[in-house]
């Protein structure tokens, strides 16, 4: 009866009344489901296992596309430098660049949301250190940050031993290096409902301070934290992807968008221009409909979000 | 506001305080500099002998402290790559970078400011929602995919524009500088052009919506009461104000604007600091990535303490709520 009365109140809402007549919103929200499920079933939905060492050829290497002279219907969108069919390594490569995105967001969200939380509820000298504290990360900015950290790792233990924890690495700078904007948000909403009547009720009732924060204020702060999530997201592929880029993040063997990008470059100047191009727009579609999701939501929700 | 300026600058020294600790722990634990300064065939005790005379045997702190004394009379160490002093290293490069920035920074503005003030004024206009419309896809673009499409386009396909370095230079005083000779302005425009891209969007919505929102205020309202002619008002009262939040946001900025310019100089191979740090990363250079960590720390923190102390003096709330 409950779970019927909560799809009853999400069929009469705003949110999904706005949801239904804004067109953008729906095919937006649409290619984003398609690319999400099929890149988590990338071992069903692509065609080939770019994993799997034995099936590939190096003698296919660089195929164009199958519309092209010299391509093969074989490989739809041809073949990467090392005859990886390039449909199949860019779907399994979106599911990195997925997996890696949402890791790190959810990561950065678990910290930002604990250090919003208290910094807001308590103030005074926990308050001003974690401010303090995020002002002077982001005047270096996330990208920056998580440059920097990847280098000297990657100078300190070696490209081989880095190769092998790009992953959770990847998660856990990006994860760190962002997570000031989540803590501000959530700090600055707290600040609003912690003067409200509510909350006094509650302190006056006894309730511990946790008790009051986790149950009754974090209910209340949650549209900011949805729409800086979805637009956090966006963000999170795109420093993957740059990391990538720049050799500092998924190697070769294992390739993210990113890195795919970075492979291809090389080939480029020499006329082999898909191996960058379909990567690049599958990750500008991906990056760009997250962004209007996260835009659409933010007009809807309407939330008061930091600045800059 | 002298007490503003003070906490600002204190926190500033306390913030180069903590890079100079982070620099000194990755050059003592990061790689090995007897090895790197000597060959295979140097024997065991020679590596010993020198360890104890470059005084890598001392306490940690009396290292630290020569680290901190060298830093601070610009000493950041010596370059294993280039056998140069790195400050000097990173003073040579710094000019190429500093004039993409420069370059790309004068795009931003001139394009930014009228476009973003015309989708305020006019919201509901086409050429308005073209503008909205694009900087979202603006965003969304990596820097690095508009830099390869850049190159492959212009420099590739169409060959009107060269697709690396920095083309031929003038030593003017010591700064070799791209901008004087025509070559060099050529082989500049599509590294600016790309490292604007992201910024771009970035500021026009920024402008908009602030610009926005002034409009919306009582003082606008009683100034078009008042009978004053419609660009006063949008170019005199209303532009001033919007700019007090672009300002800040714009020195936060700065220190996205450098960690693109590594993205958009290894596309270009643009012989700047982005492209001498990654050189670094793949060398293990250790002394100069600690040069390069510490000098654009110094650039970040003084850039963003000066904005905070202009917005400061500007804006005498920031200075107010900063003291409770």
């Amino acid at each position: 009866m409950k779970l019927k009365g909560k799809w009853r109140a999400f069929r009469d809402s705003y949110f999904l009344y706005s949801f239904l007549r804004d067109p953008v919103a729906m095919v937006s929200f649409a290619i984003l489901l398609v690319l999400t499920v099929v890149a988590f079933l990338a071992p069903i939905s692509a065609p080939y296992d770019p994993y799997d060492t034995s099936t590939i050829s190096v003698m296919d290497a660089e195929m164009p596309p199958m519309w092209y002279e010299g391509g093969s219907p074989e490989f739809i969108l041809g073949t990467d430098d090392q005859g990886r069919d390039l449909l199949s390594t860019m779907i399994y490569g979106m599911r990195v660049s997925i997996i890696i995105g949402l890791a790190a967001v959810a990561l950065q969200a678990a910290l930002g949301v604990l250090i919003g939380l208290v910094a807001g509820y308590f103030g005074g000298r926990i308050d001003s250190f974690f401010m303090r504290l995020a002002d002077v990360q982001l005047s270096f900015s996330y990208l920056m940050v998580a440059i920097f950290v990847s280098a000297v790792l990657q100078a300190a233990i070696g490209v081989g031993r880095f190769e092998e924890i790009a992953v959770p690495f990847l998660i856990v700078v990006i994860g760190l290096a962002q997570w000031p904007q989540y803590a501000r948000t959530v700090r600055a909403s707290v600040l609003a409902e912690k003067k409200k009547e509510y909350v006094e009720a509650a302190r006056v009732i006894g309730f511990r301070p946790n008790r009051i924060m986790w149950r009754h204020i974090l209910p209340n702060c949650l549209s900011p934290i949805f729409v800086l999530s979805t637009i956090q997201v966006a963000n999170a592929i795109m420093s993957e992807a740059a990391l990538s880029f720049l050799g500092l993040g998924m190697p070769p063997h294992k390739p993210s968008l990113g890195s795919l990008i970075n492979i291809g470059f090389e080939y480029m100047l020499s006329g082999s221009w898909w191996i960058t191009l379909f990567p690049g727009i599958l990750l500008v579609i991906l990056i760009l409909v997250i962004n209007l999701l996260g835009d659409w939501m933010r007009d809807v929700l309407n939330p008061k979000l930091y600045k800059g | 506001m002298i007490a503003f300026i003070v906490r600002r600058v204190a926190q500033a020294v306390l913030v180069m305080f903590i890079i100079s600790i982070v620099g000194f722990a990755i050059k003592h634990n990061v790689g090995d500099p007897v090895r790197m300064i000597t060959g295979i065939s140097v024997s065991e005790a020679e590596r010993e002998e020198l360890r104890e005379e470059m005084g890598l045997k001392d306490p940690i702190l009396t290292q630290y402290w020569r680290f901190l004394k060298n830093a601070a009379q610009g000493d950041l160490g010596t370059s294993y790559f280039y056998h140069k002093p790195a400050t000097r290293v990173i003073l040579e490069k710094a000019p190429a970078t500093i004039e993409l920035v420069f370059v790309s920074s004068l795009i931003i503005v001139f394009l930014s400011v009228p476009l973003g003030v015309f989708a305020a004024i006019y919201p509901k206009n086409w050429f308005s929602r073209l503008v909205m419309g694009g900087s979202i896809i603006g965003v969304s673009i990596p820097v690095f995919l508009t830099a390869i499409v850049l190159v492959y386009i212009f420099s590739v396909e169409l060959g009107w524009m060269p697709s690396f370095g920095r083309g031929e230079t003038v030593n003017i005083y010591g700064w070799e500088s791209g901008l004087v000779t025509w070559d060099g302005i050529k082989h500049l425009i599509l590294p600016a052009i790309s490292l604007s891209s992201i910024m771009l969007p970035l500021f026009i919505r920024l402008i908009r919506s602030e610009m926005m929102e002034v409009l919306e205020s009582e003082y606008i309202k009683f100034a078009w009461a008042k009978g004053l002619k419609p660009k006063r008002i949008w170019m005199i009262h209303a532009f001033k104000n919007t700019l007090l939040p672009v300002i800040t946001v714009g020195g936060v900025q700065l220190g996205i604007t450098i960690a693109f310019t590594i993205l958009t100089e290894t596309v270009f191979q643009w012989q700047g600091l982005g492209f001498l740090f990654m050189e670094a990363v793949e060398r293990s250079d250790t002394s100069l990535l600690v040069a390069y960590l510490v000098f654009v720390g110094l650039v970040m923190v003084v850039v963003n303490t000066l904005v905070d102390i202009i917005y400061g003096w500007i804006n005498p709330q920031v200075r107010i709520t900063g003291v409770e």
